[in-house]
């Protein structure tokens, strides 16, 4: 029943009757109700499955109905338009589950040790059936590693992006561009698995009288391969952004290229790239197997990046979710809230950062 | 395109030699370069050339050194990163008493090693692989939402909040997995098992749990954020102006997507499904934490098993001898040059398109 066939010839035309029919909402939630009262009956009578095959059965049964309504009412294009907003509606829904579910569980499970002890105490001589330990030992090798992995990573980052943006040119640009983005897509094992060959096998013998040895600092420069490439792309960004005519301004005063770029481009994009290294240290943060590789684990505070094994928050929720006893899992929890904290405050942070930058 | 100064040799009253040495070294690249001039074909905006030059080494020359090594280091780094695991696995592919390729088990450690990569690889392409084929449409889903459907109000904090499900660490999400997901899958998994036995992929005695099944849906939770904001970012870029002719030929707001839109942004979809698939090949905690470790190649989903490339290295890794680290290394090897491809063919298509070019991350 098209709309052709609905008009008459003798009623003049008002926004009332050309405008086509609109299915109305209580229809829409009858069917929705209906749908699930069938799918109930159909599941729980057959005794098929529990209340989650009524809500899957529901919304098919939903969809279905509500297709074949909106095709009576407002016509086929119509319906296969609203069927198509439902599933998106749908899908978006579908994701946020997963995520209230990390959030819940890590808020209810990570409350449990989340105690001065658990911040104050290494695992040092924790055996199977000690309740307390802490992660102290893993803070300080996450804040350690990731502060010599951002010194490292920064200026060779912005650097490279001065490169792309001020210097580069031809083919040998584009190149190293390309391989900037293709080097963001390395997983952070192959990474992990560099540095153990490179450093831990190769470097490290000549520093330790002939023997490889784990350290903190390998563990930097994992991380620090896992950075370049973000804080590159986003710095080059930032730079982009800044006007042309600032450079110019600079350039008439007789002010040398190094110079407008030290003084005049870097800080005008500064806010953007803070932002951009904020977002890499939070990734490098939560980053577990580069350091499983090279920096070894440890139960006991080692305050020397240098020499010998050391921890890291992430490897350390990853060494307790692996652990027998039966108070490692809290453990494991609320190092997981610990660092999910501190992840989503620098994430946060840059985020906010970002709002405030001018120059976007 | 008349007006660069700078360029114009005959304006004859500054002399012939300074406008000739001012075109000189605007051309030389003291200028900035606008932004979709990578290649350098079009003279360079403004051309604010510098005074001429004293020194032969000046600061200015030591600051580009510096800045084109930094920019070059990203391409050592990746020569490096062959050329070190290849120097690490070649000697424990020579003492390798099986087929690398084809063999299905990890012995590395023993006195006559024997390890292959086979059932390792299989693992790591069918868990991505059904990761995308779950995230995919769903992401989709979320990126039209929040490019068409959703109010700004709704779709900035939304955006937000799946951005910061892309920044939560990996070793989380397989916390949760085992801990949390893990029931509901493994009824999930009876119930199929109950009525789908007669798929093989659904067969199998039991137990069920930490399947294939469960690591491919923790993964498709951690690609979704990735897919999901590149290709948002596609999808908002569609011109107005064909999304506005489509509605004005009649279209309803699906057609107007599907003929529009989707086509538009088809190859950036792409590559952002691509580049999800590279982080999904390359994930190691997640997975490590959720599949059930078990050398072999089967297409039974949801048997307690399955095993990646990522996962065994973060695995045997502890207990691994010179041997073993080899071995492992010569996984790592074949696992980077993998994800090199896939990230290459992704930025390839990427780089294709020139609006794409500066925006997804």
């Amino acid at each position: 029943m098209s709309l052709l066939e609905r008009e008459n010839p003798g009623v003049i035309m008002t926004p009332d009757n050309i405008r086509s029919k609109k299915l109305p909402w209580v229809i829409n939630l009858g069917i929705a109700v209906g749908a699930l009262v069938l799918a109930a009956a159909v599941v729980l009578g057959l005794g098929i499955g529990n209340w989650v095959l009524v809500i899957v059965v529901g919304i098919v049964f939903y969809l279905a109905g509500l297709f074949a309504a909106a095709s009576r009412v407002e016509g086929r294009r119509s319906a296969r338009n609203r069927l198509w907003q439902t599933l998106i509606y749908g899908a978006c829904i579908l994701a946020i589950l997963p995520l209230a579910s990390v959030v819940w569980t890590l808020v209810s499970k990570g409350a449990a040790r989340l105690d001065g002890d658990f911040f104050g105490s290494s695992m040092n001589n924790i055996g199977a059936r000690d309740p307390n330990g802490g992660a102290y030992h893993a803070i300080i090798g996450t804040l350690e590693q990731v502060g010599i992995a951002t010194l490292m990573a920064v200026p060779l980052g912005v650097l490279g992006a001065i490169y792309l943006v001020e210097y580069g040119r031809g083919k040998f640009a584009l190149t190293v561009r390309f391989f900037v983005d293709v080097m963001t897509g390395i997983p952070s094992i192959v990474a992990g698995l560099f540095i153990l060959a490179f450093w831990v096998l190769i470097v490290s013998p000549w520093f330790n009288n002939g023997t490889p040895r784990f350290s903190g600092f390998a563990a930097s420069l994992a991380l620090t391969v896992l950075m370049l490439p973000t804080i590159v792309r986003s710095t080059e960004e930032m730079l982009r952004l800044v006007p042309g005519p600032l450079r110019e301004g600079a350039y008439a005063l007789g002010v040398p290229q190094w110079k407008t770029i030290v003084k005049v481009v870097l800080p005008t994009a500064l806010p953007g790239i803070v932002t951009g290294v904020m977002l890499a240290v939070a990734r490098a943060a939560g980053e577990t197997a580069p350091v499983l590789l090279v920096a070894g684990g440890a139960a006991a505070i080692n305050f020397d990046p240098f020499a010998g094994n050391q921890s890291s928050l992430a490897l350390y929720v990853y060494g307790q979710a692996g652990d027998a006893s039966r108070y490692a899992p809290d453990r494991a929890w609320t190092a997981a809230l610990t660092l999910v904290t501190l992840v989503l405050i620098l994430t946060i942070a840059a985020k906010l950062l970002a709002r405030r930058n001018r120059l976007t | 395109m008349g007006d660069y100064p700078s360029r114009s040799a005959s304006t004859g009253a500054g002399g012939s030699s300074v406008t000739a040495r001012h075109a000189r070294s605007a051309g030389g690249g003291i200028s900035p370069i606008p932004p979709d001039d990578l290649d350098g074909s079009r003279p360079p905006l403004g051309g604010g050339g510098a005074l001429p030059r004293k020194a032969r080494f000046s600061m200015e020359t030591g600051f580009r050194a510096l800045s084109t090594a930094a920019g070059a280091m990203v391409l050592v780094i990746i020569v490096a990163i062959a050329i070190f695991l290849i120097s690490k696995a070649v000697p424990a592919l020579q003492a390798n008493t099986e087929n690398f390729l084809t063999y299905k088990a990890w012995f590395p450690n023993d006195a006559e090693p024997k390890f292959g990569i086979a059932a390792l690889a299989f693992g790591t392409v069918l868990t991505s692989v059904i990761a995308l084929i779950v995230a995919v449409p769903v992401a989709l889903g979320i990126a039209l939402f929040l490019s068409h459907y959703a109010p700004k109000r709704l779709a900035n904090p939304l955006g937000f909040i799946i951005d910061l499900l892309a920044a939560v660490p990996s070793v989380v999400f397989g916390l949760w997995g085992r801990d949390v997901f893990r029931v509901p899958v493994e009824d999930f998994s009876v119930w199929l098992n109950k009525y789908f036995s007669w798929l093989p992929i659904f067969g199998g005695d039991g137990p069920f749990g930490r399947s294939i099944l469960l690591g491919s849906l923790v993964l498709a939770i951690m690609v979704l954020p990735i897919v999901t904001s590149l290709s948002r970012e596609v999808f908002q870029q569609t011109p107005l102006m064909n999304e506005e002719a489509a509605l004005a030929l009649g279209a309803t707001k699906w057609e107007m997507i599907r003929t529009a839109v989707v086509p538009y942004g088809k190859p950036g979809v792409i590559a952002a499904v691509m580049l999800g698939l590279g982080r999904a090949l390359g994930e190691t905690i997640a997975l490590a934490l959720t599949l059930g470790i078990v050398f072999n190649i089967s297409f039974n989903l949801i048997e307690s098993g399955g095993n990646s490339i990522a996962a065994n290295i973060a695995n045997t890794f502890g207990e691994a001898n010179a041997t073993g680290r080899g071995a492992l290394i010569a996984s790592g090897l074949v696992l980077f040059a993998i994800t090199l491809v896939v990230n290459m063919a992704a930025r390839a298509i990427i780089y294709r398109r020139r609006e794409f070019r500066d925006s997804a991350a």
